[in-house]
């Protein structure tokens, strides 16, 4: 009996807890009224900084990231097509959004001041299919500490690359997982022509060691000495000689591949609006300036401002791309990629 | 009960391994084709790729069952010391995901590896790199069975050969190689299935050394090509499928080897013997530490291996893909899967040898109890990407999300737990449901009020089995997990693919932080349990 009156004198003090505490879990469930989802290639390094920026300008709106290698995005994406499972795309290179474009898997959208981007950075349709944040390229890392050791003098040009004193003191990213990787075989294909550009890829070739999942690791492996030279990116180069890798970043003077990053709303999103909202941010001013401190050439023009340890006149050194072109032949070229170097170990014997 | 059973297993192992099987044959038109496995087989690439696995997995059981041989033997059938303490460092590596080992090689072979100088101009990359990785990761495995096989002796027959003169190393090969030979097949069987379903050692140490297990991650990941990856998953399945039903064969073949007059073995003294296996345990043991040593070293200095001063930048993760909190996601879904799996294993041993009734059902899904070890990781989590993405499947809607990773990791470690349990389960006597049926209880009373606690201690360490691997597993979930829930064995993965290896190795370490202390804490558990519980069976069997 007294037990019985302890424990109903004991719910009654609990009671307006229990509602406090479940009036808190009600807000709590409501707080973010809105989602957004996102697809990005772009670097796991860079994406707090876009994470704190966007939320900063829409604290309304919870932002998920899906953070995947180019090849491996435009995959899922085109595998997702009938039941689109994000909302937009972000950071992602305008060739792979070129052909998710063609295939149906983008909605057409003008983000607030879509105008303002410089015409490289545009979809030639009207309205446009996705908007050009930053422009990035190939870029190689030298370790100056291994390549003294083995006496190799510093690569100036892609030709010098094919020397047989390089031979197996070079990795570069597999086109076919890397947007990176894409992007260099193009830049030769395209600046050179097809028979030069695959004759080109033959010779270097013989000096490869790997070719990388990622963009990023040849640069990573190169900083460690794993192996003396890395075919990269520019932003990937100049960060990790910021962070005192030894070694030297090297951009050749010619047939330079790039590619942009762009954005995209995701046809059948979940979030449409929160997807124009997020694709109005990334178009925005404060989104342009993050962009500037990772890279050289960004959408808006008048926020380009040098990059550490790359050249000022990168844009002169970029080969002659036609972005469409690329996108169109993607699986051609990868096949004939697959063919002619993937399990080189097999071919070699 | 029996029939629930049956059809959980059906939905979550049969049905997606035919699907797995059904889309490595359908053609486009929806005809049946062999044209995959076809281009598979004409891609000289490829076809390397196969002949090569065969290969690894051959080198594999031939370098690791020596090694586990030697280890075990030291620990049940000499009177070396430190055996406790062996025996533990032993099992170290199941703590740790399956690329940890293959990143220390790296540290330590690697071309700017510590030891790189043994080397004479050679590196660790390819064949050689991967065969060791797996060989490190095999180990306690084989370990583990070979002491169960060791551990079984017929004193009598050892004091008849030494009255008959035999030398030591005639018994050896006469008494105790013999009594060992099934432990021995069915260790190498799952050194075998181990080297040649993982993906994690390839992927870091593997350089142009390509393996079926890569085909399957590559085709799947990078192109999204399922056709493709089935057909690979298949050639894995095969195997695996092949050597379990070898085991049961063997199995039924060997006759009782304890009967009830053997006497215990009792290692006789012999200086040489034990100084010998101290001298190879104690430098397996070290070669076990070393390697986990050094990826923690790595994580901890400033830039590898220019810069060796400390610094904690590694352990920055929340820069790097996956960041802290899918350490916390795999912690949640190890919990989820050690706690459903173990009660799932357990009621459904229960279920399967102690009820009545339904006799077929029941010798059907202890069948299939046994088949997830036969499905290697990467097959069942292509299987299930296939057979639950499909909309117009019912259960649906648990793709991509948190069920589907449990479902997924319990049914591919089912069947230890299952087996596990079945043992538990044996030492109750037989008797106890009829007893209980003339006191006027059904069995559901004995199972919760009996046999659960009776085999607490035995279900602590099914859970801590789980939770160690879904901890560590990468090839199940890798095509299942849903997009805002990294977890940390696949960021590990993740990690490495981008070329940070440092954090890849904080990270890896982490999870077997994490790991051993679930370990002890579970370990100590199971002991107060068991001395908790001691007096019960015996008065139940008296």
């Amino acid at each position: 009996m007294g037990r019985s009156i302890i424990a109903a004198k004991q719910a009654a003090r609990a009671a307006p807890r229990l509602l406090l505490l479940s009036a808190l879990a009600l807000v709590g469930a409501c707080a973010p009224q809105k989602r957004v989802v996102v697809y990005t290639a772009a670097e796991a390094d860079q994406l707090p900084m876009y994470a704190a920026a966007f939320k900063k300008a829409h604290p309304d709106i919870e932002l998920v990231w899906v953070r995947e290698s180019t090849g491996v995005l435009t995959a899922k994406l085109l595998a997702e097509k009938k039941a689109p499972r994000v909302d937009a795309v972000f950071a992602t290179a305008a060739t792979s959004i070129s052909e998710l474009d063609e295939q149906g898997v983008l909605a057409p959208y003008t983000p607030l001041g879509g105008d303002r981007l410089d015409q490289r950075f545009r979809d030639p349709e009207q309205p446009p299919y996705w908007n050009g944040e930053a422009l990035f390229s190939s870029a190689i890392c030298v370790n100056t500490i291994e390549a003294a050791k083995r006496g190799l003098p510093i690569p100036r040009t892609w030709e010098d690359l094919t020397k047989p004193i390089y031979k197996g003191a070079i990795s570069m990213p597999d086109p076919a997982s890397s947007g990176t990787g894409l992007l260099t075989v193009n830049g030769w294909l395209q600046a050179w022509g097809e028979t030069k550009g695959w004759d080109y890829m033959d010779r270097l070739d013989k000096n490869i060691v790997s070719y990388d999942p990622s963009g990023s690791k040849p640069c990573k492996d190169a900083a460690r000495g794993e192996v003396p030279i890395g075919i990269s990116f520019d932003f990937r180069a100049s960060r990790t000689k910021g962070e005192g890798a030894p070694i030297e970043v090297v951009v050749p003077p010619n047939a330079v591949g790039w590619d942009l990053e762009a954005s995209a709303v995701v046809a059948g999103a979940a979030h449409p609006k929160a997807a124009q909202i997020f694709t109005d941010w990334a178009m925005s001013d404060d989104a342009m300036k993050l962009y500037a401190d990772s890279f050289s050439m960004v959408g808006v023009t008048r926020f380009n401002k040098p990059a550490p340890y790359l050249p000022t006149d990168l844009a002169n050194r970029l080969a002659p791309m036609d972005l469409a072109w690329t996108a169109r032949n993607r699986v051609r070229i990868l096949a004939e990629w697959s063919k002619r170097y993937e399990g080189k170990a097999a071919h070699k014997e | 009960m029996a029939l629930l059973y049956c059809a959980c297993a059906v939905i979550a192992l049969i049905a997606p391994l035919g699907v797995l099987a059904w889309r490595s044959v359908s053609g486009p038109d929806g005809g049946i084709t062999l044209a995959y496995y076809g281009r598979y087989l004409s891609s000289p690439s490829l076809r390397r790729s196969l002949i090569d696995t065969g290969v690894l997995g051959g080198l594999a059981i031939v370098s690791t069952l020596p090694l586990a041989f030697l280890f075990a033997y030291g620990l049940e059938r000499s009177n070396i010391r430190l055996k406790g303490a062996l025996a533990a460092i032993g099992t170290l590596p199941l703590l740790a995901p399956s690329l940890l080992p293959a990143m220390a090689l790296v540290y330590l072979f690697g071309r700017q590896g510590l030891l790189t100088p043994w080397l004479h101009g050679h590196v660790i990359y390819g064949a050689g790199g991967v065969l060791l990785a797996e060989v490190v990761g095999a180990f306690p495995h084989a370990v583990i069975l070979l002491r169960t096989a060791l551990s079984a002796a017929d004193g009598r027959l050892y004091e008849q050969a030494q009255m008959l003169g035999a030398s030591p190393w005639r018994i050896f090969w006469t008494v105790t190689f013999p009594a060992a030979r099934y432990g021995l097949v069915s260790a190498a069987m799952v050194v075998f299935t181990l080297a040649i379903t993982d993906i994690g050692a390839p992927v870091v140490i593997g350089g142009d050394f390509n393996v079926l297990a890569l085909d399957v991650y590559k085709q799947v990941l990078g192109q999204q090509n399922f056709e493709m990856g089935a057909v690979v998953a298949m050639l894995l399945l095969a195997p695996s499928a092949l050597f379990m039903g070898l085991e049961r064969m063997a199995m039924r073949r060997q006759s009782a080897m304890i009967s009830a007059r053997s006497t215990g073995f009792v290692a006789s003294p012999s200086r040489l013997r034990d100084g010998g296996l101290w001298l190879g345990c104690g430098a397996i043991a070290l070669a076990i530490v070393g390697l986990l040593a050094v990826c923690q070293m790595v994580a901890l200095v400033k830039m590898w291996p220019y810069d060796l001063s400390p610094s904690a930048t590694s352990y920055d993760l929340g820069r790097y893909d996956g960041g802290w909190i899918s350490i916390l996601n795999s912690v949640e879904l190890a919990l989820a899967v050690a706690v459903v799996g173990a009660a799932v294993a357990f009621a459904g041993a229960y279920v399967t040898q102690r009820t009545r009734g339904t006799p077929a059902l029941r010798h059907a899904f202890s069948l299939m109890a046994l088949l997830p070890a036969a499905a290697p990781g990467l097959a069942l989590g292509l299987a299930y990407a296939l057979f639950f993405d499909d909309p117009a499947n019912p259960f649906h809607f648990l793709y991509g999300g948190f069920a589907i990773l449990v479902i997924a990791t319990v049914t591919h470690f089912y069947t230890v737990a299952h087996l596990t349990s079945m043992s538990a389960l044996k030492a109750l006597d037989p008797e106890m449901e009829p007893a209980a049926a003339m006191l006027g209880r059904g069995p559901a009373t004995v199972f919760w009020r009996i046999a659960t606690p009776i085999c607490a201690p035995a279900l602590v360490e099914i859970a801590l089995y789980l939770f160690v691997n879904a901890m560590t597993t990468v090839s199940v979930v890798v095509f299942l997990y849903p997009a805002d829930f990294k977890l940390a064995s696949v960021a590990v993965l993740n990690m490495d693919d981008a070329g940070d290896m440092g954090p890849a190795a904080a990270m890896g370490m982490l999870i077997f932080y994490v790991n051993l202390a679930v370990r002890i804490a579970g370990q100590w558990g199971a002991g107060v349990l068991r001395r908790r519980l001691a007096p019960i069976p015996q008065a139940s069997r008296g």
